[in-house]
């Protein structure tokens, strides 16, 4: 019991990131109707930076702020010599661009920094662990990354529905015409949207720096889940991501756990593991499909 | 002017359908056996791509797990020829199903296993659209990815090896030339199928819905059961180029059902221009040709390739058919 | 036979070769150089090519040409580029493959068109048993070695109780069943994970839960460096020892977990400290010319490429007669950087098997440093199946 326990804060500490990811790709997806494929790229940006940053400085904050700022910044020239000319496009022309520049991220990152992953470390002041539950001690920096996660959805909410800013930005994702009708300058509006957007990917990645492996290509395994989590949490809300994103984390991480425990109960040992560890990689995907078989615009649909 | 669009088309189409007949002799006459090789491939592939473009292009439904259907032909011809190799009885003996490795029994079972996949996934996936229909377009082809991986018999995420080709009567698969032709002649076998389909009713109604759903639905036409028809014979055509392509490498493994070899399929149609015949023949073979090039100059020719995808969506508008047509905005 | 070296001769003319002088020999290597595991494939290409630079563009005084192509870690890409190198170069040596799935993809098709493939990587317990071939020489080790070699270390140091991690894919199932062959305690628990997973998290957890006294993971790749991280912030590196093979602590993967590897246990055929002259000459050579220690992988990309220099030299440089060419190669007639080596029956090393534990380096970071043999020239577990 007290392991089950563990495992939903760790599929809540995975759900946070993915929330990270998703937060800023569904607003953008939701504001301008834009695929961005590149948005793992940003996310690798992010943690690329913050690990060399922190490496040569000796500073887990300071990389952290490269690592904001760099993101924010690659995601603006993103959007003002890409992005920007696709808004009125066919989404298949965005798809093929963005993964354009999937290819031109990945490769360039291995050109400068080499093909070996970098090394990022927890800061010496999250190294510890603290035993939330008795007996089961949990890694400080993943509590940190929960409480990050709340701030920045706080935050968000914030913003959204307590700001200027925030209310054009939704009235912007709900009616694009009516915004532009209302002399709003719409285009100022989707690079600052689509640079918070990148600069929650660059948190994310920078986050997950001294977790996982700080390697070119370590955005393409999380930017699917982050569609997964767009798309069952309904295209374009902030809130179905938050939901969506506590969901998949949680599935993702008690399915490998739990789907091999379910099965012993029927099937030998070996087999049970072997095909518990099958349905667990399915998990997330059978997930998806039956939310959107049950509502085909997902839990929270933003338009109409 | 869309007529000197088709005649110009029409001109590089009969200059390439040249080129691709007289390939083996000029292979021969360069000393470059490996062409004939590179070819099979690219028209393999051309045929997957144009087989995606009838419901990415015709039928405006994005499916990002088509390779699902080329991974499942390929599966089948594997799989038969695997137990003909071990000797082993097909599904423990329980069906009455031979191993088999003659192209004319295994090849039809395999195209009719994918169409009746890609009808059961279509089925469902065909309640939402939009970024929806991508998402669980890929979500099935995911499942069948690790279901692949998890088949411990077949060889997991190794896959499995064939011994041989298969047989077919009268044909020695085994030599490249023979197979070569056998893939020219299922790619124009399908493209054929494809222009009579687009240009039917059938196909009207396909395209119409693309454009405008609720007024064919309002029309009164059954548009479900359009869609579903298209993306059964899609699924048909990714099966019988799975079949070639096992044949071709005389190896299967569950890469072939991965998303990113979804998403090379979907590159090779958008290159060449969607919601054209010939524009995914011409998108597979610049894509196949470029790696081929580029690889050869630069290891870092991704980073070449991307940005070179980018200039072709912002500058060239339908790809490669519309460069060649003019930039004129040409429906083939 | 003359009647050959006369065509070879005249083509050599004609191709504005010049004196008399042999084209060089072409050897093609079909690597992986893209995607996460492209390092894998540079060290590999590195090590070969000094071998090269060494002898000044020659092996075993034969001028050679090195083809390299990038199979992006896909069978089909792999195959591809082995029909170019074959149908268009005319290769008739091949080295280089990373993957095991490639090489299932590849090398029963080119040993049978008469290419010797001499893999520096992957060792699938297939190509070892029921699908040996004479064509077909390994110059690292079968897939299972190292993987005995740390189950033979766990019951030597008297491991009772071990947990076991490995990915849901053939070469994961290959590595407990290889790591079971010769641990002889008692098993805590057996876990397959995902393949690509990149958070440990539920599994670290399930693990603390069992109470284990060791634990034993192959996890290749990014997915070793998530999980060692991983392991070090759940505080369980300092409760529990982990041990596993040397393909989650090679020295360049070493650089990105940092300490959070000091005191694992792994299992090698190879060192950068083994101490034997030919090694201390390769890994200097190395240092000078990449400015980074080699690798494992490394060390068996300048083994192939010296083993084929042992025979291009006996058969002097000329590969018309492949049966001479093989019985060199079967000779193994080199120095390997790994002190003693010899092929057995089915063209796969007889060597020796080391543990060596991740330390600190006074001047940072850290380094393996070979604790004890655990193997005296051992051989694989598939050899009595190969009918060669």
């Amino acid at each position: 019991m007290l392991l089950f326990f563990e495992q939903l804060l760790n599929g809540l500490q995975l759900g946070v990131m993915l929330f990270l990811m998703s937060a800023g790709l569904t607003l953008v997806f939701g504001i301008m109707r834009v695929i961005n494929l590149a948005h793992g790229s940003l996310y690798m940006v992010g943690a690329y930076l913050a690990a060399t940053v922190s490496l040569h400085s000796g500073s887990f904050l300071l990389g952290l702020l490269a690592a904001l700022l760099a993101s924010a910044l690659v995601g603006l020239l993103m959007e003002l010599m890409v992005l920007r000319r696709l808004y009125q496009r066919d989404h298949l022309d965005q798809v093929l661009a963005t993964f354009g520049l999937i290819l031109f991220f990945n490769e360039g990152v291995r050109m400068i920094w080499g093909r070996q992953p970098l090394f990022m470390d927890v800061p010496q002041w999250l190294s510890g662990t603290v035993e939330l539950i008795p007996g089961a001690p949990y890694p400080s920096y993943r509590l940190a990354i929960i409480l990050v996660g709340v701030l920045v959805a706080l935050f968000l909410y914030l913003l959204f529905n307590h700001t200027r800013l925030g209310m054009r930005i939704r009235a912007g994702a709900s009616n694009r015409e009516m915004i532009a009708a209302l002399g709003i300058n719409i285009k100022l509006l989707n690079t600052l949207v689509f640079a918070l957007g990148a600069l929650l990917a660059g948190l994310a990645g920078a986050m997950a720096g001294p977790i996982l492996a700080v390697e070119s290509g370590m955005g393409e395994s999380i930017l699917i889940l982050t569609f997964v989590v767009i798309v069952i949490g309904g295209v374009g809300s902030i809130r179905g991501a938050l939901v969506a994103a506590l969901l998949v984390g949680t599935v993702e991480t008690l399915g490998g756990y739990l789907l091999p425990l379910l099965l012993r109960l029927f099937l030998p040992l070996a087999s049970a593991d072997g095909a518990g560890a099958s349905l667990a990689s399915m998990s997330v995907y059978i997930l998806m499909a039956a939310v959107l078989v049950w509502r085909p615009r997902g839990l929270f649909p933003a338009h109409d | 002017m869309p007529g000197s669009c088709v005649s110009r088309v029409s001109l590089v189409a009969a200059c390439c359908a040249l080129l691709l007949a007289l390939l083996p002799w000029l292979a021969d006459a360069f000393g470059d056996p490996y062409l004939v090789t590179l070819f099979s491939r690219i028209l393999i592939y051309a045929l997957a791509a144009v087989s995606l473009d009838l419901i990415i292009g015709y039928g405006g439904m994005v499916s990002l797990g088509h390779a699902a259907f080329v991974g499942s032909g390929a599966y089948v011809v594997a799989i038969l020829a695997f137990h003909l190799q071990e000797g082993a009885p097909l599904f423990g003996g329980f069906l009455d199903i031979q191993a088999n490795d003659q192209a004319l029994l295994v090849w039809p079972l395999a195209v009719v296993i994918s169409a009746l996949l890609a009808a059961l996934i279509g089925a469902i996936s065909l309640r939402t659209r939009g970024m929806q229909f991508i998402m669980i377009t890929l979500a099935f082809a995911q499942m069948l990815y690790y279901l692949f991986v998890s088949l411990e018999g077949y060889g997991g995420d190794d896959g499995i090896s064939l011994w041989s080709r298969s047989r077919l009567p009268g044909l020695d698969l085994a030599d490249n030339v023979n197979f070569y032709y056998v893939c020219l002649a299922s790619l124009l076998l399908f493209l054929w199928l494809m222009r009579r389909l687009v240009y039917s009713r059938f196909g009207r109604v396909v395209r119409g819905t693309r454009e405008n759903q609720p007024r064919m639905e309002s029309l009164g036409f059954p548009v479900y059961r359009y869609q579903l028809a298209a993306f059964t014979i899609a699924g048909a055509g990714a099966g019988l180029a799975g079949v070639l392509l096992a044949n071709q490498n005389e190896f299967v493994s569950p890469g072939l059902l991965h998303w990113t070899h979804s998403g090379e399929l979907i590159v090779m149609v958008l290159l060449g221009g969607m919601g054209t015949l010939l524009g995914p023949v011409f998108g597979a073979a610049a894509l196949l040709l470029m790696e081929e090039l580029l690889s050869a100059y630069t290891e870092h020719w991704m980073f070449f390739l991307g940005p070179f995808l980018i200039l072709v969506v912002l500058f060239a508008k339908r790809g490669i058919y519309g460069w060649i047509c003019g930039g004129g905005d040409g429906h083939g | 036979m003359r009647i050959s070296l006369l065509v070879s001769a005249l083509a050599a003319l004609c191709l504005g070769g010049g004196a008399m002088a042999a084209a060089p020999v072409k050897i093609g290597m079909v690597t992986t150089l893209s995607t996460k595991a492209g390092y894998l494939g540079e060290d590999i290409r590195d090590g070969f090519k000094l071998a090269m630079d060494m002898e000044k563009g020659k092996l075993g005084g034969v001028p050679v040409d090195l083809i390299v192509d990038d199979d992006g870690r896909k069978p089909g890409k792999g195959k591809q580029i082995a029909d170019r190198l074959m149908q268009r170069e005319g290769v008739k040596i091949m080295t280089g493959i990373v993957f095991s799935n490639v090489a299932m993809a590849v090398v029963p098709k080119v040993v049978r068109e008469e290419v010797i493939y001499i893999s520096p990587n992957a060792g699938p317990s297939q190509l070892a048993g029921k699908g040996c071939h004479e064509n077909y020489f390994n110059v690292a080790w079968q897939n299972d070695n190292l993987h005995e070699a740390v189950g033979q270390y766990a019951t030597d140091a008297g491991f009772k109780n071990v947990y076991m991690l490995a990915p849901n894919y053939p070469a994961g199932k290959d590595a407990l069943a290889g790591f079971k062959r010769f641990y002889k305690g008692g098993v805590a628990g057996e876990v397959y994970t995902k393949l690509g997973q990149s958070d440990y998290a539920a599994e670290l957890a399930a693990l603390r839960a069992a109470g284990p006294d060791g634990v034993f993971f192959f996890l290749p790749g990014g997915m070793g460096i998530n999980f060692i991280k991983q392991y070090a912030q759940a505080g369980l590196n300092r409760q529990i020892p982990l041990m596993g093979p040397a393909f989650s602590f090679d020295e360049r993967l070493l650089k990105a977990v940092g300490d959070a590897a000091v005191g694992v246990v792994n299992g090698s055929q190879w060192s950068q400290d083994l101490d034997n002259e030919a090694n201390r000459t390769f890994v200097a050579a190395f240092r000078e010319a990449y400015g980074r220690t080699p690798t494992l992988y490394a060390s068996q990309g300048y083994d192939a490429a010296r083993l084929i220099g042992s025979a291009l030299q006996a058969v002097g440089g000329d590969l018309s007669d492949l049966g001479a060419f093989r019985e060199a190669l079967k000779r193994a007639d080199f120095v390997s950087v790994r002190g003693p080596f010899r092929f057995g029956s089915n063209q796969h090393p007889i060597q020796d098997i080391y543990v060596r534990e991740v330390v600190k380096l006074e001047a940072g970071g850290t380094t393996n440093e070979t604790r004890k043999k655990v193997f005296s020239e051992h051989r694989d577990a598939y050899a009595a199946e190969c009918a060669m």
